[in-house]
């Protein structure tokens, strides 16, 4: 007995399960080796950018990368105080908002806060424009002092090493990108806002403006660390490169007509925007590197200090066009299956030849432009359009009282009921083709009436062909545009125009990504619903 | 997304190299430019285009009709490292947001762009139209309200706020879907003073009052989203009175014979011009900088207004402004920069926009769908 309970072996002497299991692997491999050229397509061409889309919803990298110093000081701060925050948070706003400028990044920076306070766009554009002016005070009175203070060879052979100045001398354009200069150890420990500052300046001159710090006078942010440096600590230790020039700058600072100029002050001086507590409450609730602003906008809700909460009444769209969407979806769903189910079933029904008449004259308007479609529908339901005119011209509606039927959510369920009728027919009428008729004959003659009959026997299995179709419909029509967009008015619009709008035109792509999140999520949760309800299995598209 | 990017950058090198290899003088032979379209494209392929290839044989230029897009299409193009179009045609409001975003390149007005044929130097003969740093004004133009002359009888108005008025001009009114316009409109008929009305629409309520006003018509507006809809609707006699670009109203006017009159009062005065995206490699940039220079002076702006009637934004370009192409009929008096057209303008704040556009808007598409 104990042999026989053994494994089973293949005729080569493996265990038979092995041996099948490797050959079902093989067959496996092979079916995914014949479908990898489209999985492949569709994961790069389709599934990848929609993904990356998706992901701007929550991504928010745009302040930290843009105002690093700014949100590192603000994260110590306490936002829901009323005060404004330190002099340290001001300096920090200084060199990041200046920076920004001179790489041209500020204003794309008010245009991200700018969606959750409004005023902020043009703070950025006006403090970028105008924050030379600080660093000039500086830089005049060391350039009245040395004209060499203006100058990049003497900046450079106080900030860089000697081997870096030997390599770039004589560089030109042509030669390609300059090595990196590099601030010597021995000055950036004794002027740390300075080297930081110069260090700045020279990557941004050797990699983004392609010129040699030698020859680019040092911005004017440079002049004002290195009052910050020379006004609180002591260099007369120094004895490397230009220690003369310096010593001098540090004797001048020192001397009461020195003009200084207070950061805090300068910047609300630009702009009063930089006093409000509330901008700086939108940096430091909006520097972290991933937001849910996005959603909660896409929701009708914003953040605030003491979490989210509902926009203002006047403000709220979204929650009304997603509803909106949903039940003119679920309209036009409907009245396809309403207008679709006795065609597919006189389709069902003809005899081959006549049957494939009709069919052709159902494809006929799915091969027809789309936006042709469309602008035929505006013909025919506008005021002065077809049919009006005929119901006038019936005496049914007086020339004054002509009906209103386009601009408006009558005008996008007919269009689009009319345009998504083929995705409706097609599936029940392959359906109904199955159902044999003499399931009806037979039900009859068991004693069924015609409506009995229809109902009990006929309908059940037409099922699945009104479910495939709804599905798609109802799916095609959620995700619809250009038709609302036409003859929809503003009481006929779905929520994917509102997507296109802020896709092409106000660029507020995070918010256009988490409204198609949104969507994706509920039909997702519709079709879990359909399924959980009637069933997946009982779709059938033929 | 590192593989998209990589090809997408394999392909801009390909493209790249195929038109560096064909450039003569450092210069890119080829020329892509974006517009918008229709007459109004036309009317810079006769008075920039065709000129300036006969003076450089061997030059191809290719269109792309993208300009309503442009900004979002520029945005995907600068991510993916990839930009395939040398110049573009914008609007000033989008001029400035391409600018903001640094999509499009600072240019030095003086520097590189033709001096007036007057002597003055080009920022002086752009004068205000220079709204931003990265733009290059081409054309005046407004958007202004035409009207139905068979419908309003002996009764042609000429004041702004006939489209408020419902009893003297009954029917459907066509209105751009969306606030810009609208709302400092809404506030000038509601009693505001010209110059106030920035200030106040910056204010809540002053939004509330524009809104408010616009309610008053709101059941009666047909809003548009193409500068096409309101011809059209005029033409079907579907509203008595609409806005639209100057330019649409012109060629249904004088073109088509339509019945429709042109209302001169408080048209909201606005500027078309050039961009140069951000990032051009430089043979490219050298022909679109030459082509540029040679687009926008004095005589090329005084041209295009032979095609289309829209101004020259050049104060030089005026006085050489002639007849019409075809119709032949004296342009000056349709430009919106025509002394007897603009005794009333209201000229839109940029600056004002920027700042307010997404907070407005989301009011205003509130109010609509309400």
């Amino acid at each position: 007995m104990s042999e026989a309970t053994g494994p089973v072996l293949a005729a080569d002497g493996t265990p038979l399960k092995r041996s099948l299991s490797r050959a079902l692997r093989m067959q496996k491999l092979r079916a995914l080796a014949l479908v990898a050229p489209l999985l492949l397509f569709v994961l790069v061409t389709f599934i990848a950018p929609i993904a990356d889309m998706l992901f701007r919803s929550v991504e928010n990298e745009i302040v930290e990368n843009t105002l690093p110093r700014t949100a590192a000081v603000l994260a110590d701060w306490d936002a829901d105080h009323t005060d404004l925050p330190g002099d340290d948070a001001f300096e920090a706003a200084y060199y990041d908002v200046f920076i920004a400028a001179e790489r041209k990044l500020h204003t794309r920076l008010g245009t991200r806060l700018n969606y959750e306070l409004t005023g902020v766009s043009s703070l950025f554009r006006k403090t970028g424009r105008a924050l030379d002016d600080i660093g000039e005070v500086y830089q005049d009175q060391f350039k009245a002092l040395d004209k060499d203070w203006d100058k990049g060879t003497p900046w450079a052979e106080l900030m860089g090493t000697q081997a870096w100045i030997d390599g770039a001398q004589g560089w030109k354009k042509a030669d390609g990108p300059l090595d990196r200069l590099v601030v010597r150890d021995d000055i950036a420990a004794l002027l740390p806002a300075t080297a930081a500052a110069y260090q700045e300046f020279a990557d941004f001159s050797i990699l983004e403006d392609d010129k040699s710090p030698l020859k680019e006078e040092p911005w004017t942010l440079v002049h004002s660390a290195l009052y910050t440096d020379l006004a609180a600590l002591d260099v007369s230790g120094y004895g490397g490169p230009r220690a003369e020039m310096l010593k001098a700058a540090d004797a001048l600072v020192a001397t009461p007509e020195f003009e200084t100029i207070n950061t805090r002050e300068a910047l609300i001086d630009i702009e009063d925007g930089w006093a409000d507590h509330e901008v700086w409450q939108t940096i430091k609730t909006y520097s972290p590197k991933y937001t849910s602003g996005y959603f909660l906008n896409a929701v009708d809700m914003q953040k605030s200090p003491e979490g989210p909460i509902m926009r203002d009444e006047d403000e709220r769209i979204y929650g009304l066009l997603f509803k909106r969407t949903i039940f003119m979806s679920l309209a036009i769903t409907i009245s396809c299956v309403l207008l679709a189910y006795p065609v597919a079933w006189i389709l069902a029904n003809l005899p081959m030849r006549k049957a494939n008449l009709l069919m052709i004259l159902v494809l006929l308007p799915f091969w027809t432009s789309l936006l042709v479609r469309t602008s035929a529908w505006k013909v025919m339901l506008q005021q002065q359009g077809v049919i009006n005119d005929v119901l006038v011209w019936l005496g049914l509606v007086s020339d004054t009282e002509r009906l209103v039927m386009i601009n408006n959510q009558f005008g996008t369920i007919v269009a689009m009921t009319h345009i998504l009728l083929p995705f409706m027919i097609l599936p029940m009428y392959s359906v109904m083709q199955t159902i044999p008729p003499t399931y009806l004959r037979a039900a009859k003659s068991l004693g069924a009436n015609n409506w009995t009959a229809f109902w009990r026997v006929y309908f059940p299995q037409s099922v699945p062909g009104i479910g495939a179709g709804s599905i798609l419909v109802f799916i095609l029509a959620i995700g619809y545009y250009i038709t609302p967009e036409i003859v929809g008015g503003t009481t006929g619009t779905f929520i994917s125009n509102r997507i296109a709008y802020h896709i092409s035109s106000s660029l507020n792509w995070g918010l256009a990504a988490a409204l198609g999140t949104l969507l994706l999520a509920v039909v997702l949760i519709l079709y879990w619903a359909y399924d959980k309800i009637v069933g997946i299995d009982n779709v059938k598209l033929g | 997304m590192k593989v998209i990017t990589s090809i997408l950058a394999t392909t801009a090198l390909t493209v790249a190299a195929g038109s560096a290899f064909a450039a003569g003088h450092g210069m890119a032979d080829s020329l892509t430019i974006v517009s918008w379209g229709g007459a109004y494209q036309n009317s810079q392929l006769k008075a920039y285009v065709e000129p300036y290839m006969a003076a450089n044989p061997g030059v191809t230029v290719n269109w792309d009709e993208s300009s309503a897009e442009a900004v979002a299409k520029l945005r995907a193009m600068n991510e993916a490292g990839n930009i395939t179009w040398d110049l573009v045609d914008v609007e000033a409001a989008d001029g400035i947001r391409l600018c903001d975003e640094g999509l499009a390149m600072e240019i030095d007005h003086d520097e590189q762009l033709a001096a007036g044929n007057d002597g003055s130097s080009a920022s002086d003969d752009f004068g205000d139209s220079i709204v931003s740093d990265c733009f290059i004004p081409q054309i005046v133009f407004s958007t202004t309200f035409g009207y139905r002359s068979d419908m309003v009888g002996d009764n042609a108005p000429t004041d702004i706020c006939a489209i408020f008025d419902t009893d003297a001009y009954p029917g459907k009114r066509a209105l751009n879907k969306r606030p810009i316009g609208n709302v400092e409109w809404a506030l000038l008929c509601d009693g505001v003073a010209k110059d106030d009305i920035y200030d106040v629409l910056a204010t809540e309520e002053g939004q509330d009052r524009a809104l408010a006003k616009l309610g008053t018509i709101k059941d009666q507006v047909i809003w548009w989203n193409a500068g096409a809809d309101t011809p059209q609707l005029l033409a079907d006699g579907e509203v008595v009175i609409g806005s639209t670009y100057n330019g649409r109203l012109f060629s249904a006017i004088a073109e088509q014979n339509q019945p429709i009159g042109m209302l001169w009062d408080a048209q909201m005065l606005d500027f078309d011009g050039w961009i140069v995206p951000e990032g051009l490699p430089e043979d490219r940039l050298a022909r679109v900088m030459d082509f540029l220079k040679f687009a926008t002076d004095t005589q090329r702006l005084a041209d295009q207004a032979a095609y289309i009637s829209y101004g020259p934004a050049r104060a030089s370009s005026a006085s050489l402004v002639g007849k019409h192409a075809e119709l032949g009929i004296e342009m000056a008096p349709h430009m919106p920069t025509d002394p007897a057209n603009a005794k009333n303008v209201f000229v839109t704040q940029y600056e004002f926009w920027a700042d307010y556009r997404d907070d407005l808007d989301a009011k205003f598409q509130a109010w609509l769908v309400q």
